[in-house]
């Protein structure tokens, strides 16, 4: 098999598995794994700029809340159905990105990573500030009449866990694309070496705002997926903790790697979901298993498979 | 004139790396710039291609003045530059590292950025290594990737930082034919110390000395040239 074939064996194999995971799985956990599939997208996103384009972000709740919001708001107030609704968040993401893309890319390392905090923490406050509408920490839940689709109820197990799995596959599917494709590559030189990058005529402020735009696009189709699958909504989704988590994520699964985002969700969550069940100190459990993970799988899951086994993945 | 400064100054904090470069540089030569260390070489080729910031003074490259471009279009209008510390994609394999220069010019010509690489690759000898990462290369290997990456983009003016710098003997030899047989294809800018390449591949020579042009001439000039020869080689009233 050439190393494309192995590629499209990979995606299409693990999207297949999910397909089938719904029939075989018990409720409980295929109810997870929609979740996964959501926030999977959401490191996805994240993936795009940290573990491809080598910018580490610490606020990217903002773009994922801008999608919870672009979409919660327009329906919870705006009485809008699903389908603008989830337009109107991935132009909320996008907008948001812009804006910030081009304020924050003045700056770069440490203060890089200042500066996006220091804007999810000014978005995290906005949404607090309008608790009016927003209903501030305790946010407001989308009412089940109003999440149908083309006749399907979103609510419903089983068309909740499909209509996760088609966005997930069309993300993973567009990025394993799109990082193939010149612009992908592009990304991937900037993160390898930027000077060289620049004096080789590219655009790299230009190139990376487009990253900006996109890691927030794609962060706020999840965030508006999850409004509208899950039906909360929450000021707690623009926290602090929030922008930690797909980093987390990211690095646990493998940046820079396709599959390593969802890998990293779906440990993650069930490392959680295990300790939670044993001990109730289980951020003591998760923190030394993440400590563990760092010093043995420096490059997270699929990175390590990769650099040792597996030279091919992508 | 491909290339022309006017007056172009650098000073850092009050200390002056180069003072008043005027500066010409006819399309289709081979022009070294020598002069002892701190002389202000690698600071007036970084104010030519945009790297560094002039304190004052011009640039004109083919005519029009491209003082206020930033770097990465002074490359677009046809310079490339090697960088004095080799400067690649170290997690990238060689094809790809050169894919990366031949298309930002070739776009998505999938099918001209492929055939401009395979060129590239052939005509340096490292189309074995094609696949390697380029962290994997030797350092020689590395440093000839790095002018292939140049050469992939048909650059109309060439800069190399001290090319030679870290080479074997016999890696130096091999560089000289490469420069030789750029000659007739574009234009090319060396800072160089090793007198022996400057020798043996400059058709022209510029020496700076103290931030300032202390001399211009063919090779055989400016090895006659008692100011050179005092300032530069310290041999002057031996």
């Amino acid at each position: 098999m050439t190393n494309t074939s192995k590629t499209h064996a990979l995606h299409y194999g693990l999207l297949a598995i999910l397909a089938i995971a719904f029939v075989i799985l018990p409720q409980y956990h295929s109810g997870n794994l929609a979740r996964v599939m959501v926030l999977a997208i959401y490191a996805m996103g994240y993936n795009i700029l940290f573990g491809y384009t080598g910018l580490l972000s610490l606020g990217h709740a903002l773009f994922f809340s801008a999608g919870m919001y672009g979409l919660g708001l327009t329906m919870h107030l705006g009485g809008w159905t699903p389908a603008p609704a989830f337009l109107a968040a991935l132009v909320a993401s996008a907008v948001v990105a812009t804006v910030i893309g081009f304020l924050v890319l003045r700056t770069s390392g440490v203060a890089f990573m200042i500066v996006t905090l220091m804007f999810a923490q000014a978005g995290y406050l906005t949404i607090l500030y309008f608790g009016t509408y927003t209903r501030g920490d305790e946010g407001f839940a989308l009412q089940q009449a109003t999440r149908q689709l083309i006749g399907l109820d979103l609510t419903d197990q089983t068309i909740r866990y499909y209509t996760a799995l088609i966005l997930f596959s069309a993300t993973l599917l567009l990025l394993a694309y799109f990082i193939r494709s010149p612009f992908g590559r592009t990304l991937i030189a900037i993160r390898e070496n930027e000077e060289r990058a620049k004096m080789l005529g590219y655009n790299v402020t230009a190139i990376k705002l487009k990253a900006v735009i996109l890691s927030g696009v794609i962060s706020g189709a999840s965030g508006g997926a999850y409004a509208l699958l899950f039906g909360n909504t929450g000021a707690t989704f623009a926290t602090v903790q929030f922008s930690i988590l797909p980093l987390l994520w990211v690095l646990v699964g493998g940046a820079g790697t396709t599959t390593g985002p969802f890998i990293g969700v779906l440990f993650m969550t069930y490392l959680i979901d295990y300790a939670s069940g044993q001990t109730t100190a289980y951020l003591i459990v998760v923190g030394v298993v993440l400590v563990l993970v760092t010093l043995f799988l420096p490059h997270g899951i699929m990175g390590t498979l990769r650099n040792k086994y597996a030279g091919w993945l992508p | 004139m491909i290339l022309s400064t006017r007056g172009l100054t650098k000073t850092y904090a009050g200390v002056a790396a180069n003072t008043d470069v005027d500066f010409d540089l006819p399309a289709g030569q081979t022009r070294a710039i020598i002069g002892p260390n701190g002389a202000g070489k690698s600071t007036f080729v970084g104010m030519v291609c945009g790297r560094i910031p002039a304190s004052r003074g011009s640039v004109i490259f083919d005519g029009t003045d491209i003082t206020t471009l930033p770097a990465h279009e002074r490359i677009r209008v046809g310079m490339a530059y090697t960088f004095q510390i080799t400067s690649v994609f170290p997690g990238l394999p060689v094809r790809e590292n050169i894919n990366l220069a031949a298309r930002r010019r070739l776009g998505r010509n999938k099918r001209a950025v492929q055939s401009k690489t395979d060129e590239v690759l052939q005509r340096l000898n490292i189309t074995d290594r094609a696949d390697q990462l380029a962290s994997d290369l030797s350092y020689g290997h590395q440093r000839i990737l790095e002018i292939g990456m140049g050469l992939a983009q048909d650059p109309r003016l060439f800069i190399l930082d001290e090319p030679t710098q870290g080479l074997a003997e016999s890696e130096v030899e091999d560089f000289n034919q490469l420069i030789k047989s750029m000659d007739a294809e574009t234009t090319i800018l060396l800072i160089e110390h090793n007198m022996n390449v400057v020798m043996a591949v400059a058709e022209y020579i510029t020496v700076l000395d103290q931030g300032m042009v202390l001399a211009n001439g063919t090779p055989s000039e400016i090895r006659a040239n008692a100011t050179v020869q005092e300032a530069y080689l310290g041999t002057g009233h031996a």
